[in-house]
């Protein structure tokens, strides 16, 4: 489905991305690990075209997508949950969850409005409240229902549950659990070894720019010195 | 009496006409962040191509409907051509660029219909005058101008609040980045906005034709104006910019009306009229000034 190969992006003149390569089949769940300032959200953003990708090669569905806007970008249906949140505060829950439903141009049963606040129905009750008005928890469930309503054939997190509290996460965990059993295809970043190592198939792990590691779950938990050296755990 | 309600209606008139001038500016600044300077000769354009096709073809409807499109392109001619190259530049260098504009379509104008100005006629079924209180005869055109304005009003209400597109244009003005992501095409968006934003302000120069004389230069006064109102309103925020030009076009006419009679109260006639005149004319900036202090971001800010 999704196929990086070999990437290379630049800041200026400072190179963040050094040959990434992953990829991400139909139905999996996958995740990039790795500390901070490792360039997990830079391998994101450059597959979303947010990032300019200065080398390299990414295919989506056998697309080539590494030349296009990020909205063309989206409409292939790669659905983005970004770090922070980054809901629109000017707009209702409802407006923010319908903002991009206009463009869907992924799967071929699209999510319809009920299916996603049956996710997450705490959104159900705030639909006519500002964006700004929510708490953290609400923002990051609705940034996952707002990119699930363009219908994406690949959900892509990026910190799902970064600054939560531990019952919120719970309920993101479990929103994201859901979404697997209808078989969706999920990118995720999150520092949640335990969490991950439940939900996720396979892993990537990254330092300084670089895929050094990756693998299924059983390899991952088996492997102390890997978890220790690159993820401090 | 008769006269502060003929007053009123008049400042109504020119608040409705800066209102369609000034939905577009601070559309175009609070989504695109750019400071068009240009946006007058938006004004002028659609005043001279209503003046044009009107005389020619003798309908003043048919004018109107050429000048909307006309502006409408010409402004996204623009938007594609030059604005595009700025959006990511200082904002030193976007009023660098909309100034040259201006001089641009001052000369070309110039050019095309020469030195002398137009004259549009008021179209002869709006001609007459509506008693709209009785003993207040109002000209029908002036009525038919303040209806359009308020109409306009209540379409970008509509649209901003009713429809996708409205909430695209708002996502995009929060965070541009993440409406893309979302699958939203920012450039067609701008491309779109511009060109509501400059046809609105042809419309205020098709409105505005039968009143004044059409002229190179005539968008730049206006100009000035438009500024104040959504500094007052607050920038990026169009009902910011509707309750800024009611009140910049109320505050500006009953100046000009009433002062002179207030300072002939404690000053002789000669003096009366010429600090009544000074002060009229700075009434506005006065107003601003004592907004900006009470709510530096204006009335109404956008996101607020």
């Amino acid at each position: 489905m999704l196929k990086v190969e070999q990437i290379e992006t630049f800041y200026g003149s400072s190179q963040a991305l050094f040959g990434v390569s992953l990829k991400v089949r139909a139905g999996e769940v996958v995740t990039l690990l790795g500390r901070n300032g490792m360039g997990k959200s830079t391998t994101i953003k450059s597959i979303m075209g947010l990032t300019q990708v200065t080398r390299g090669r990414i295919t989506f569905n056998d697309i080539e997508i590494h030349h296009l806007p990020s909205y063309q970008v989206a409409r292939q249906g790669l659905g983005l949950v970004p770090e922070g949140r980054q809901i629109f505060p000017n707009l209702t829950v409802l407006e923010n969850i319908m903002v991009g439903a206009a463009n869907r141009g992924g799967r071929e049963e699209p999510y319809t409005l009920d299916e996603v606040l049956e996710i997450f129905p705490r959104l159900a009750e705030r639909l006519k409240n500002y964006g700004n008005q929510l708490s953290g928890g609400e923002q990051q469930m609705l940034a996952v229902v707002r990119a699930l309503m363009t219908t994406p054939k690949l959900l892509i997190l990026d910190e799902a549950t970064e600054g939560l509290a531990p019952l919120v996460r719970k309920e993101i965990w479990y929103g994201l659990s859901v979404l697997k059993a209808r078989g969706q295809s999920i990118l995720v970043i999150d520092k949640n070894l335990d969490a991950l190592m439940k939900l996720a198939d396979r892993h990537y792990v990254m330092e300084r720019g670089a895929v050094v590691w990756s693998g299924e779950t059983d390899e991952l938990a088996d492997n102390e010195e890997l978890k220790a050296r690159y993820l401090g755990v | 009496m008769l006269l502060f309600i003929e007053q009123i209606l008049n400042g109504l008139q020119l608040g409705v006409t800066l209102f369609l001038m000034s939905a577009g500016l601070t559309l175009v600044f609070g989504i695109m962040q750019v400071i068009n300077l240009a946006h007058g000769s938006f004004y002028m354009i659609g005043a001279y191509v209503a003046a044009t096709v009107t005389a020619l073809s003798g309908s003043f409807l048919l004018g109107l409907a050429v000048a909307l499109p006309a502006t409408a392109v010409i402004g996204m001619l623009v938007e594609a051509i030059v604005l595009r190259r700025l959006y990511k530049k200082e904002h030193v260098d976007q009023v660098l660029a909309t100034f040259g504009l201006i001089m641009f379509f001052n000369e070309l104008t110039r050019i095309i219909w020469g030195r002398q100005p137009l004259f549009m006629d008021v179209p002869s079924w709006l001609s007459g005058s509506v008693e709209l209180i009785p003993g207040i005869p109002y000209p029908s055109y002036r009525i038919a101008v303040i209806g359009v304005g308020l109409l306009v009003a209540l379409f970008l209400y509509l649209m901003f609040t009713r429809t996708r597109i409205g909430m695209q244009i708002r996502a995009g003005a929060s965070n541009r980045e993440m409406a893309g992501a979302l699958g939203i095409n920012i450039r067609l968006l701008y491309t779109l906005v511009f060109g509501l934003g400059t046809l609105l302000a042809g419309l205020a120069g098709v409105m505005a034709g039968p009143i004044l004389a059409v002229e190179a230069g005539m968008g730049e006064s206006i100009l000035i104006l438009t500024f104040v109102v959504i500094v007052i309103g607050g920038i990026g925020s169009v009902r910011g910019a509707f309750i800024g030009a009611l009140l910049v076009g109320m505050v500006d006419t009953l100046g000009r009306a009433f002062l002179p009679a207030l300072f002939r109260m404690f000053l002789s006639s000669a003096h009366a009229d010429g600090v009544a005149a000074s002060v009229a004319s700075m009434s506005i900036y006065i107003l601003m000034a004592i907004i900006l202090i009470w709510r530096p971001q204006g009335l109404l800010p956008a996101h607020s």
